[in-house]
């Protein structure tokens, strides 16, 4: 029988382009905080899930390895998981899954990420996540699909650059209310479409920052959570899926791959209307379009219709659908999977309404958040509820 | 944050203070090397690219024409069955026009790049590939394009071998 899991602790550095700490350093001071947030120590963890990137931002392989002392993987049960982007998701499902199971009553997730050490630009190891036989002798830059990625959905709907804008002006100014944030700021859509070109139609204010950090969790069974806290968010839905590694043989302007994973973790949540249902929604922001795109994809709206909900305030904190309430990727920063702070992290403080300046207002109940990654290709989804 | 944590942790540290050797780093560039076999599939497509041809394979279940070839269809799971020769011609589904190098480099002539369908093989079965003879101000999604090849006795049998793709001009 599969056990109900609620996460009751969460904890998090703050988001820079460098940190002086190491990545054992930044797992410590985020494991620390989830802990102590949930008046707990590391002896009361059964497990532990670390969730970190590719190795070549660290220059360290088995990373996982490297940082599991900060991590509180000592003398533990431990893994590491990783898909890429979609980790900040998946290593929170992967510490679902120790818990349903029944393995374990209480499992600390701890995801880190640290790509200032990768200098002068973590791009160089970027570089070698693509096909070496197909891709790589052009020369690619990562950038490069995502403004594929962007193109083609602007086609496909005739979406204009000032409504993609629009959303990073919405994150960056949540960002403001982000103690952790590293890139919030009142922007106008006009500095966003006059900033500097990197690959177009992707202009360097359509895009979030490299950055270090580290978030933590801590989940446990519904046989032990009254020991802890009364004030729980169950997790009640999980999904994942990924699509063919050859990326260019897909019409990029839908990822299908997030809606089979939403499909999924909609079915367990038992939710069958996704836009009314759901109070509060953290979609993978790395690119502002990506906020647009992943919405289609979660199926809270119509293809094509996110720059419409976007456009009308719906998607803005006090909106109807309060999307990236957190300021997301685009304004508080993204180490890769670390981005769980602002992901799944943030879905737990929305919903047990501890977000301070950053908490949606209505009392949101339901919660979903959503991670994207590999090569254009996954996605992650958790459904939550207060 | 919850609302009652008062303090977050991480020092940030700018790039100036390293350049300045202001704090205390270790520094190491890895050196490897790397030789990738091609396999069954790509090492047929780079040796037919060397002829100035471009080669997929079949899928007698799905009947789909897999470009680039593989020797296993990832939706019917099964091998594939045949070798087709597909046309150096198709239509761009999406392209960018980038001023980012491989290393993040800010470059001034724009490299436009993006994803061609080839014309024979299945809907949307693409490869990445350079665009050139055409202005950023004229390229479009849609474009029909032709492969424009390195002279035989320069070709290596890579993906190179095509320099890049020019438009039709139909």
């Amino acid at each position: 029988m599969v056990k109900d899991v609620a996460v009751i602790g969460a904890g998090m550095t703050i988001f820079r382009r460098r940190l002086k700490e190491t990545g054992k350093e930044m797992c410590f001071e985020a494991t620390k905080m989830a802990l102590d947030s949930a008046g707990m120590t590391l002896k009361d963890v059964d497990t532990v899930v670390m969730g970190s990137a590719p190795d070549a931002f660290d220059g360290i392989h088995m990373k996982g390895e490297n940082l599991l002392d900060g991590a509180g993987g000592y003398h533990k049960p431990y893994m590491r998981v990783f898909t890429g982007g979609g980790t900040g998701v998946f290593a929170p499902i992967a510490g679902w899954w120790h818990v349903a199971s029944g393995m374990s009553d209480v499992c600390l997730v701890v995801c880190e990420e640290k790509m200032s050490s990768c200098y002068p630009h973590p791009q160089s190891a970027f570089a070698h996540i693509w096909d070496p036989i197909i891709d790589r002798p052009l020369k690619p830059n990562l950038m490069w699909i995502f403004a594929m990625e962007m193109n083609r959905y602007m086609h496909a709907h005739n979406v204009s650059k000032e409504d993609i804008a629009l959303v990073a002006v919405k994150n960056k100014k949540n960002a403001l209310d982000h103690p952790c944030a590293q890139l919030g700021a009142n922007i106008t859509v006009d500095d966003v479409l006059n900033s500097e070109v990197i690959a177009w139609p992707v202009n360097l204010l359509d895009v979030s920052p490299p950055s270090d950090g580290a978030a933590a969790m801590l989940l446990v069974s519904e046989d032990v959570v009254s020991n802890h806290t009364d004030n729980p968010v169950w997790i009640e839905g999980v999904g994942w899926s990924i699509d063919s590694t050859m990326w260019t043989n897909r019409d990029l302007s839908f990822p299908q791959y997030v809606a089979k994973a939403a499909k999924m973790a909609y079915k367990m949540a038992r939710i069958d209307n996704p836009r009314r249902q759901i109070d509060v929604v953290e979609p993978y922001d790395p690119f502002d379009y990506k906020e647009l795109h992943h919405l289609e994809g979660l199926l809270l709206c119509d293809k094509g219709e996110a720059p419409v909900l976007t456009r009308e305030g719906v998607t803005q904190r006090d909106g109807d659908l309060p999307c990236c309430p957190s300021g997301g990727l685009l304004g508080v920063g993204n180490p890769i999977a670390a981005t769980m702070a602002v992901k799944t992290c943030e879905i737990y403080w929305q919903l047990s309404g501890q977000a301070g300046k950053r908490q949606v207002p209505g009392d949101p109940r339901t919660g979903v958040c959503q991670a994207w990654g590999d090569l254009m290709q996954y996605g992650s989804v958790m459904v939550m509820r207060s | 944050m919850t609302e009652n944590i008062k303090k977050f942790y991480g020092e940030e540290l700018s790039r100036k203070q390293i350049s300045d050797g202001k704090i205390t780093i270790v520094e190491h560039s890895p050196k490897v090397k790397y030789a990738w076999s091609c396999g069954e599939a790509m090492s047929r497509f780079l040796n037919e690219l060397k002829e100035g041809k471009l080669i997929g394979r079949k899928c007698n279940k799905c009947n789909r024409i897999l470009f680039p070839p593989r020797m296993f269809c990832e939706q019917c799971f099964k091998a594939t069955n045949e070798w087709v020769y597909i046309k150096d011609t198709g239509r761009i589904m999406t392209y960018s026009i980038s001023y980012v190098d491989t290393h993040a480099r800010r470059i001034k002539k724009p490299i436009l790049v993006g994803v061609i369908a080839m014309d024979g093989a299945s809907k949307n079965m693409g490869i990445m590939h350079y665009f050139d003879e055409v202005k950023s101000d004229k390229i479009k999604i849609d474009m029909r394009v032709k492969a424009v090849w390195k002279r035989k006795e320069e070709r290596e049998g890579a993906i190179t071998d095509i320099k890049y793709f020019k438009p039709l001009g139909e």
